[in-house]
Formats: C-alpha cells, structure tokens, sequence
C-alpha cells in the first residue's frame, strides 16, 4: 500500500479539504467531539479576552496570538477528518455518475413489454430487462438467461465475469454494465440502499457512525478533559492564597494543552482512514464495527482452494508400476491428456515435457477419437486406432480395465494409497487392459502461505482449513500448509457448528464464503466476509464484501482492523504522555511571579512566561498537522506476538511522547523568542 | 542515611512479601466458599448469624443489590456511631465522665469511621470515653475494613465470571471478612501488644507525681485492642491523639514492626487472592511489582529528604549527619518515621509514628502524593486493591489498543460502559480534594485554622482535604480542624471519596461480570509481567498525579525550592 501514501498530500484533495475544515468547525457538528468542542468554546474565551484587551488598549499581542492558535488548533483537527474525506469523496463521485444516469426497462404483463423509468423509482421485487450496452439499474438477482457484465465500475477489474441465472452467481450490482446477451434481473433492493448507496456512504464517511471502541475512546477522553477542567479551575483560588492571580488567558491555555487534543483531533481522521484503506483494497466494510471486529479476530476458516492452495491441482510426479518405463508412462498419460483443456490435463502435457522432454505432437494423421471426461465414467482418453488409452479415478480405471479382461497388478492399490495418504490425487492410466501407473496429482499449496500461517500464530490467531476433501488428504495439505486445524468433508452446517464452538470458547472467528449455503456461516461469524462473485444471500450475510473475491484477503483484513485499533492506541498514548512536558512548561511560567524560585521547574529553560506559554500551545497545534499523515496511513505493523508490539509501541509512542514535547516546546519556543512573538 | 535504616526498611518488606502468598491462599478459599483452618471452630458461629439474619449465603446477588446492602448497612452504621456520639455524657463505661459531642464533630467522626478514614478531628484520651472507643469508634473499625474486603472481592469476582448478573453476597463476604480474618488476627494481634507493653483496661487514668511535684494525668484505657485493629483494617484513627507515636501506643521498635506490617499484610495478600481468583497468580504479582515500585521509590525520597537535614539549618552551620529529628520520635529516628510515613499514606491507614507536618518538604510531598494517587501503593483493605484494578482498566485501554486488539483485561473486553464508570469513579477523589480546598483557600473559616502561612500553610489545608478524600485520615498536623467548616467540608471529602467511588465501581464489577471471558492467547495484552507493571505505574502517575501538580507546585514544591533557597514565610 505503500504507493498509494504518496497521494497523502495531493493538492486536489487538499484543496477541498481546507473550505470543507471551516464548514466542519460549526459547533453543532463539533459537539460529537468533546474534546475539540471544549477546545472551541475556550478558543471562544480566548477571542473575547483579546477583543476585551483591544478595547482597553491593553496589550493584546499575547492574548491575540493564543486565540488564534486556539482556533487553529481546532481547524487543524477538521482538516485532517476533511482530509481523510476527501479521499474517499473523489471515489463517491465517480460511483453517483453510474447511478443517476440509468434508465430501467421495467417488465409489464408477461409478454415481454416493458417500460422505460429512472432506476431510482424501481422497488423490490420488480423484474426489469436488461440488454447489451445496459447499465443493470439497481442490486438484484438473475433470473432468467446468462450474460457477461462489466463490473469494473464497482470493482476496478476490467475483464467480464459472467452472471446467470441460478446458482452461486447469479448476483449482480447496480451500476454494472452488461456487454452481452439479455437477462432479466429481479431487483432486491430498494434505491437508496443498495449496493451502491451504501458504498458512496461508507467511502464518503457520511453516515459513519462511531464504532464501539471509538465510543469509549471518547468517553475516557471525556473524561480526561472533565479531570483537568478540576486541576485548572481550582488554580485561581490556590493562586489567590498565594497571594496573586493567573490571568484567565494562562488557565485558558493551561486546560488546552492538557486536555488530550491531538488524539481527540485525529480521531475520527484515523476511523475514516481505516475504512478506506479497506476500500482501496477493494473491501466494503459494512460498518466500522466489522473493521474493529477484524482486529480482535483469534480463528480465522480459510477455504482451502484458493486461499492455502493454488485453484487447481497439478501432476506432480509419474509413478509407473513395476516393469514399465517411465517414460512409457508420461508418453501414455500425455496423449491422453493432449485435448484436456481442464488445468489438470494441461499439468500432465508440461510435466512430461518438462521431466522426459516429451512435446507435444501433432496426431492428425493418426486420427486420435478424444474421449472427454464424464460424471458418469470418471475417466477420459484418446482412441489412437485400435489403442485405447485411459486416465481417470483408480477405481474406474481399474473397473474398465477388467471389463476388458485385463489382469490389475497388485501393487496398484499400495501406490494409490501412497498418493492418498500424501494429500494428493492419484489418477491411474492404462493403455487397453495393461495398466502403466499412477499420476499423482498434488494439490500446490500457495507459496509464502506456510510463513503467513506463522505470522498469524504469532499474533495469536488460529487458522483452521475447511476443505470438502476426507481428512487423510486434509491432514496432508494441512501439514504441508503448516495450518493449526482443519475441518475436513465440511459442509455448511459443520462449518456453522465449528464457528459456534469456537465463540462459545469466547473467541471471534472471520471466515469468508460466496454461496447460499454459506449464509448462515456468514451471518454467525464475527467477521463474515462475503465475495462479490457470490449469491445475494451471502453478500447480505456477510459484513464485508471483497470486490475482488480473493479470500486470500481475509488475511489483509484482519491486518488492517489491527492497524486501525493501534494507530488510535498509539496516538491516544502519545497525547496522555505529552502532558508531563507541558505542565514543565505552563506551570513554572503560571507561578514563578508568586513564588520566584520556581524557576528552577523551568526545566527545558524557555525564555519568558508568555513566550512559554506560547510555545505549549503553538507545539500542541502543530503536532496535530504532523500526525495526520500518521493518522491516515497507520502506524507501521509488523506481525508478531502483543507482548513484541507492545514492548515497541510503548517504547515509541510512549516514552517518544514523553519525551518528544520537551525538545519540541523547546524548539518553538527558540523561534518564538527569535522572532520577538513572546 | 544509614546502613541499619535500610536494613529495616528490607526486613519489612522481605516480611510482607513472605506473608502474601500463604494468607493470600487462606483468603481466596474463604471467600471461594471453601474450608479452612478456621472453619471448626467458627463455621457454627457464622451459620448462627445467617439463620439469625435471615441471609442466605450462597444466594449471589447483582451489582445493585450489593451496592444497596452496602449502602444501608453503612448508614445504620453511621447513625448508630452519630448516636453513641452524641449521647456519650449519658452512656456507660465512660470514668472520666466526658461530654457528649458536639452536633458537627459528631458527623465528622461518624463519617470517618465508617468510610474507613479515621480522620480525626478530636483528641482521643480528651474527648472519646471508653465505651466510645470501643462500640462506636472500634466496632466500625472492623465493620468498615470488612466492607472495603467485601467490595473488592465482589469486584474481582466481576473478572473471574463468566456471563452471570451476581457479584456475591455482601453479607457473606462482610461475615466472612469480619469472622475470620479481622477477630481471630486481631485477637491474636492484642495479646501480642499486650505482652509487649500495650496498656490493655477499664479503669480511670491515673495521677502521678512528676520529679517537680506536680500532678501528670496519664491516659490509660482499652488501647491493645483498638490498636490491633487500627493497623490491620487500615484505619488509622489514634486511641491517643499522639497516636502510634504516644509510647503506649507504640511501645517498641518490635511493636512499631508489627504494626507496620499489619498496615500492609492484607492489602498485599489481596493482590494474590486477585490473580489467583482470575486464574493466574502473575496477574496479582504484576500489580503487586507496581506497587513495590512506587512504594520503594517513595520511601527512598523520604528517607532521603528527612535524613539530609533541613537546608536552612545546615546552612546556619548544624550537622546533618542526624538529618531533622523535629516532630519525630527519638526511639524511632529518620528510617523507620520515613519508612511509617510511607506506609501509613500508601495505605490508607493514617496512622502516625511522627508528625508530618514537620518533615521536609518533599517528605511530606511523597505522603501527600501518595494519597492523592488513589491510595493505590497496596492501600486500604479492599480499597487499595479496587482502585489500583480501576487504574489497570484505564491502563489497558490506553494502551491495550497498541496491540491492535479492542482492550481486554483478564479476559473481559474493557467498552463504553466500562470506561465510563471507570472514570467517573476516578473522577470523585480529585474533584472532592482540589474543591474542597479550592473553597477552604479563600475562605476565612478555611484560613482560620492554619498554622502556618505561606506555601506551608497551603500544604497543611492540602494534606487535610486530601486525606479526607483518600480515605486515609492522617493528618498532617498544623491545621486545627474541630471547626464547624473543617469537620463539614471534610466529612463531604470522605463519603465522596468512598461511596461515590465504590457505587460505579461495583456497577463496572456488575458489568464486567456479564461479560464473556477470552481465553488467553499471545495476541492478547500481556498483563502479567514488567512491562504491563511500567504502564500501570505511568498510568498511575500520570492520570492520577498531574491532576494534582499545580496544586502541589504551590504547596510542597514551592515550599521546598524556598527552604533550599533560605526563604521562610
């Protein structure tokens, strides 16, 4: 993702952002922000005490400077929410074009007629017709004929999937384009909730709601705040006794740089920048719940197709029985394999090739009849003339080849067993009634994922295979895979089964599935994510939709709700620490008139009161605009146990905030004393 | 500084560790329902009072239900303390026939001994008669030791359950907490005194004839056994008003020892009755490795500022070598009033072998901060334990993020309703210490009764308020507090800052207790080990103490920088 943080600071996003941070500072919005708000009103205070001080012709050099870096302060926390906006702003737009533009041939009576209305009028459950070149006009089901559709508005692939009726793939989008043929589509959801809208929402942030953790943040935020209203209001008094006072100005600036205003300003810029990271990696999450749910994930069920093993299996080695060459085998399961266009067959052509420089040759003259592959035999071949060659499941091969009254060698079943017990599939070739030997098909597991499984282990998340396969072949490629479990012969309802224990065990489990009968599953899972590819019923179960329908991603995804709860924890950590440094600052400035050997606190030896108090609030401003880049692209993450992560974030975001203010206040207030401000 | 004093300071603490696990054990199969050594003998007794009471043992009740128990039970409590207060003139057992109270010093008293506090307004052998001292000020003593044990335990039940509404059963917990662990060590505890020189009777105090002939009243009275229980429940409250630094009250460096470590015996073992009730005894010992942290730092601060003497008198050409000896006992010197000091602020006992108002300023800074953090370095019976566990909740969430998990501690998942309560019960102390003397610094009636003026003056009103907030009761000194103004603002510190802290925090047990419970996994946030006992000790001093730094600037810090600077007010 690395490529994408160059756009952090893309003058066309920038520049929407600074009107869009004015607009964002009305208070009736800022109020869902404690923190900022407070720091609102104050900054409100501020101005009409240097009104007051201009009015009186008093000197308003101070008080005016700290006003205005009061409301900066508060600007600079609706910049980077503005900011973080604006980045998905750019991709909502794109979408509404797609939207308001359709036009939707509504089905009328049964003869075919239809209407032509706006999309946004169709409601559930209309039939509507779709021709080549159409826009689908809104989220629904196919129910009628095959098509291919460009989805590339929603998903960013170019190249057409295929959308038909009945089945796993029967779903499609609004907004989508078809490019060939007709289908009738069933309209499942309504305008202003389908697909679309939700997804204009989620990158538009418009209706982001706050998300559990972010709820308590703020409350214990609150409550920070709350603590030293009490340590800043109470100091009049106390300075009374002490017989002076501390103008309001001072308190003002004392309860600001106390409160913790850089997490409270970055907050709800790190939420948006977590569902966008998602987004761009073309996942939908349906609410931020689901994002913060993925970093909590400890099981996570990976379908073993496609996400721990390459899609197909291919022929790994060719094992001929006793008194036959090898070669002679390769030769005979290559033939056989010539007009196979399955992934399996091509495997069986490079493998010979590669292994015994077999190529492959042109059998024209020879007049080969192919025989494909069916349900019913369970093998395919070719006819060469009068010999036949067969490769297919062992124990079809071997019914064939005593049908033809030939003998099978005994050893057959103890390689075939082999091949099984290796996780692979054993595929017997014969030539008439002599069978030569087995291919072994092997299952490739993905390269990379064993050190994947291990990262995860060490961030204490478990990974459990789920495969239609018997368990010897599951326990195979498990091992091989270096998963910690499986869930062999799964069906739906044993993976609905496995996710309920695992939660009654207290644990959150992610999972991701595509067909109908992988909606229950779905819904339960604590983390469901669902493939754009699949049914209506799973997209609607699920709480993330991958526009890639790559499940490999659920790995990405887990990472990313992890990234999201430790940028927040890391700032929030960050802020608190700051204000050791900041009261070393205020406080002696606040007292020193009082009792002058209170000096000696002055420990970083700013140069005046008023250009320490300054400075306070000059470097509490700014270091909200540094930490938006870190807001919005996340704290660097490397996989490894909490104990290692904690160790490393407390380290920098801790004693670094601890210790960062001190040289930082000490710099500003160099430059403040330099340029003759304080 | 010297070799001897730190030799006791390591004997104590080598005492008290060796004592947390075994009567750790004892507490957590008492309160598991299980049997003990003692069950023989006092399992009859304790059925007696259920089938007396109508209670029902085992029957768990909800956070609100506890709460409510504990609530009337404190207030009956209260009014009956008010009452024998009052009414002492007319009650028996009192030989020096001494006055019933006054209507605020009264409720002050009251108040402070049932919140645990012993804030004592009052000169014990002037004011209180026997029979005061011992169903008045004694009972509650034990009653509010047992309340703050029975809170706390409710609250780390809220951690070990699993998805359950009930926290306990307060009068279980109260019965148990009182049966077996208070009576028979205190029990035991008096007679030790009593063998070591504790005046332990009845009868009126006696006349004596000094070398010049003059008549010296001395105060006798039931001391033993008020003193044992003073220091095992954290209470503090003098039956002298020189408390434990009156020779008959602290007789011995043995008896000084005994009552140091009774101070902390239980507060400590509750760590372990916590991580073993949870599940893992690290848990406790991690807690525990903060508290010894903050408790070693601060007796090594105050140890060293009272021994290096006071900069004005060195300067005028005394010998620090004997470090500042006003205000302290002789038989006690530097270490061991350094040492108590700490123990009795850390604690929330209050009890004094010395007068803090005399230490340096930063050695009453440390006491001071002390309290002001919560009482959370062991602390009070029970409340030391509650409110170090509301801290750990604040630290985890803080921090737990950092791990990329929502936070969770033991196994709960730490959310909105959990950090809500939990700030506001942390909310109470601060806001209870710095209004009060926010109030008191620009009021005559608050001003009157300084001693002393200057940042000096402002640490004695400081002390006071924050004592009473903390629930601790010592008293700094100086300040003269049986004032109509004193007794009141003090008597608001100490219910808000006990009942309005343990109310949220039972409801924070209640909620906790709902919750399902994660089985630990490396991904989760470690909290058993060093590093989970730094960020707790950061937490601590940084949400706990900065609230408190402008105010301590003007006090003790400023008195400080001006004693080094030769500056008398």
């Amino acid at each position: 993702m690395s490529e994408k943080s160059a756009s952090l600071l893309d003058p066309a996003l920038i520049g929407p952002a600074l009107g869009a941070a004015f607009r964002k500072l009305d208070p009736r919005e800022l109020i869902r922000n404690p923190v900022m708000f407070a720091v609102e009103v104050v900054a409100l205070v501020a101005t009409i005490l240097f009104v007051r001080d201009l009015a009186f012709g008093l000197d308003a050099a101070f008080s005016g400077q700290l006003a205005a870096w009061l409301w900066l302060t508060v600007y600079f926390a609706t910049f980077s929410e503005a900011v973080a906006e604006g980045r998905g702003k750019a991709q909502a737009d794109a979408l509404r074009r797609t939207r308001s533009e359709t036009l939707a041939k509504r089905l009328v009576g049964d003869c075919g007629g239809y209407e032509e209305i706006a999309a946004p009028v169709l409601r559930g459950g209309d039939l509507v017709l779709v021709e080549p070149g159409d826009l689908i006009p809104g989220d629904g089901e196919v129910v009628e004929g095959v098509a291919t559709v460009d989805e590339s508005a929603i998903t960013g692939e170019s190249a057409p999937v295929i959308r038909e009726s009945g089945g796993d793939r029967s779903a499609v989008t609004g907004g989508t384009k078809v490019l060939s043929d007709r289908i009738k589509v069933r309209i499942t959801a309504a305008a202003g909730s389908s697909f679309l809208d939700r997804m204009i929402a989620l990158v538009e942030g418009a209706e982001r709601q706050k998300t559990p953790n972010e709820i308590a943040l703020t409350i214990l935020l609150a409550g920070l705040s709350l603590i030293f209203v009490l340590a800043t209001v109470t100091i009049p008094s106390f300075a009374a006794y002490s017989g002076g006072a501390v103008p309001v100005i001072v308190l003002v600036a004392l309860f600001v740089t106390l409160i913790p205003t850089t997490i409270g300003g970055l907050l709800s810029a790190i939420g948006i920048a977590g569902m966008n990271r998602l987004v761009r990696f073309n996942v939908l999450a349906m609410s931020g719940r689901a994002v913060e749910a993925a970093g909590d994930v400890d099981v996570l069920l990976l379908d073993k197709t496609g996400t721990i093993t390459l899609g197909n299996r291919q022929a790994s080695e060719f094992l001929p029985l006793e008194g036959v060459r090898a070669s002679e085998l390769a030769d005979a399961a290559q033939l056989a394999s010539l007009s196979d266009e399955t992934p399996e067959g091509r495997s069986i052509v490079v493998l010979a090739k590669e292994t015994y420089g077999l190529r492959g040759r042109e059998m024209g003259p020879l007049e080969p009849c192919f025989i494909p592959f069916s349900a019913q035999t369970r093998m395919s071949g070719v006819d060469i003339g009068a010999r036949r060659i067969r490769k297919g499941a062992a124990d079809a091969v071997v019914a064939h080849v005593k049908a033809l009254g030939g003998e099978v060698p005994a050893e057959l079943a103890g390689i075939v067993e082999r091949v099984a017990r290796a996780g692979g599939t054993p595929l017997v070739v014969a030539t008439d009634v002599r069978i030569l030997g087995v291919v072994h098909l092997k299952d490739i597991v993905k390269g990379g994922i064993r050190e994947r499984f291990g990262e995860l282990r060490a961030m204490g998340i478990r990974t459990v295979m789920i495969t239609g396969d018997n368990p010897m072949t599951a326990a195979a490629i498990a091992a091989e895979a270096g998963v910690d479990d499986f869930l062999a012969e799964a069906t739906p309802e044993a993976k609905l089964a496995l996710i309920r224990k695992e939660q009654e065990g207290g644990k959150l489990v992610a999972m991701c599935g595509d067909g109908t009968n992988d909606a229950p599953a779905l819904a339960q899972a604590d983390v469901g994510v669902a493939m754009q590819t699949g049914t209506v019923a799973a997209r609607e179960a699920g709480n993330m939709v991958d526009l890639d329908s790559d499940p490999t991603k659920l790995i990405e995804i887990v990472r990313i709700g992890k990234q999201l709860l430790m940028t927040r924890g890391a700032l929030t950590t960050f802020s608190i620490a700051n204000d050791v440094a900041k009261y070393f600052a205020i406080v002696p400035a606040m007292f020193v008139a009082l009792y002058p050997p209170l000096g000696a606190l002055n420990v970083m030896g700013l140069s005046s009161p008023q250009s320490a108090i300054l400075s306070a609030i000059i470097f509490n401003a700014l270091i909200i605009v540094a930490l938006v880049p870190l807001a919005l692209k996340g704290v660097s993450y490397t996989p490894s146990s909490a104990a290692a992560l904690l160790r490393r974030n407390l380290l920098i975001y801790g004693l670094g905030g601890l210790i960062a203010p001190f040289v930082g206040i000490k710099l500003v207030d160099l430059a403040v004393s330099a340029a003759g401000l304080a | 500084m010297t070799q001897n004093g730190w030799g006791q300071i390591a004997l104590f603490c080598v005492i008290v560790l060796l004592l947390v696990r075994p009567l750790g054990g004892f507490l957590t199969r008492l309160y598991s329902g299980e049997r003990t050594l003692l069950h023989p003998a006092l399992a009859p007794v304790e059925r007696g009072f259920y089938r007396l009471a109508g209670v029902r043992p085992e029957q768990d009740q909800s956070w609100l239900a506890y709460a409510l128990a504990m609530l009337a039970f404190n207030l009956v409590g209260f009014l009956v303390v008010y009452a024998a207060l009052r009414l002492q003139g007319a009650l028996p057992l009192n030989p020096q026939g001494l006055a019933g109270l006054a209507p605020d010093l009264a409720l002050n008293t009251a108040v402070s001994f049932v919140t645990n506090t012993n804030w004592q307004s009052y000169g014990g052998e002037a004011t209180m008669s026997y029979g005061s001292q011992m169903w008045a000020l004694t009972v509650q003593n034990f009653l509010s030791a047992a309340t703050g044990m029975a809170v706390a335990l409710a609250f780390v039940r809220g951690f070990a359950r699993r998805s359950v509404q009930g926290v306990g059963n307060f009068w279980t917990d109260l019965t148990r907490s009182t049966l077996y662990v208070l009576l028979p060590a205190c029990v035991v505890l008096a007679l030790v005194y009593v063998a070591l020189g504790v005046p332990q009777t009845l009868s009126s105090y006696v006349t004596a004839k000094t070398l010049e002939g003059a008549d010296q009243t001395i105060a006798l009275g039931p001391v033993a056994s008020q003193l044992a229980i003073k220091m095992l429940g954290t209470n503090g409250g003098g039956f002298f008003n020189a408390n434990s630094a009156h020779p008959f009250e602290n007789p011995s460096a043995l008896v000084n020892l005994i009552q140091m470590v009774s101070i902390f015996a239980i507060g400590a073992a509750l760590t372990n009755v916590f991580g073993r009730i949870v599940g893992d005894e690290r848990q406790g010992w991690a807690i525990l490795g903060a508290m010894g942290a903050l408790f070693l730092v601060g007796v090594g601060l105050v140890y060293w500022a009272e021994a290096s003497g006071n900069p004005i008198h060195v300067a005028l050409g005394l010998d620090p070598a004997g470090g500042a000896m006003e205000g302290k006992e002789v038989r006690f010197g530097v270490a061991l009033s350094a040492l108590f000091a700490v123990i009795t602020t850390a604690a929330s006992c209050g009890a004094v072998n010395a007068m803090h108002d005399s230490f340096s300023a930063l050695g009453g800074l440390i006491p001071m901060i002390n309290m002001q953090l919560g009482e959370v370095v062991i602390g009070g019976v029970g409340a030391g334990l509650y409110g170090v566990l509301l801290f750990a909740i604040v630290a985890v969430f803080v921090a737990g993020l950092m791990v990329g998990r929502t936070p969770e501690y033991v196994g709960k998942k730490i959310e909105a309703r959990e950090v809500k309560l939990t700030m506001l019960a942390l909310l109470c102390s601060p806001a209870a210490t710095l209004i009060a003397v926010a109030v008191a610094a620009v009021s005559p009636l608050g001003l009157a009764g300084l001693q002393e003026s200057g940042p000096h003056g402002f640490s004695e009103m400081l002390y006071a308020t924050t004592s009473a907030a903390a629930n601790n009761g010592s008293a700094f000194g100086g300040l003269t507090a049986n004032s109509m103004f004193w007794n009141v603002t003090l008597a608001i510190g100490m219910m808000v800052g006990r009942f309005a802290l343990i109310v949220p925090m039972l409801a924070v047990a209640g909620s906790l207790g709902g919750k399902k419970r994660l089985p630990p996994s490396s991904g989760a946030f470690p909290t058993d080990g060093g590093l989970f006992a730094g960020l707790l000790i950061g937490v601590i001093l940084i949400v706990g103490g900065l609230t408190y730094f402008p105010a301590l600037t003007l006090g003790p810090v400023a008195d400080a920088f001006a004693t080094a600077a030769g500056r008398t007010y």
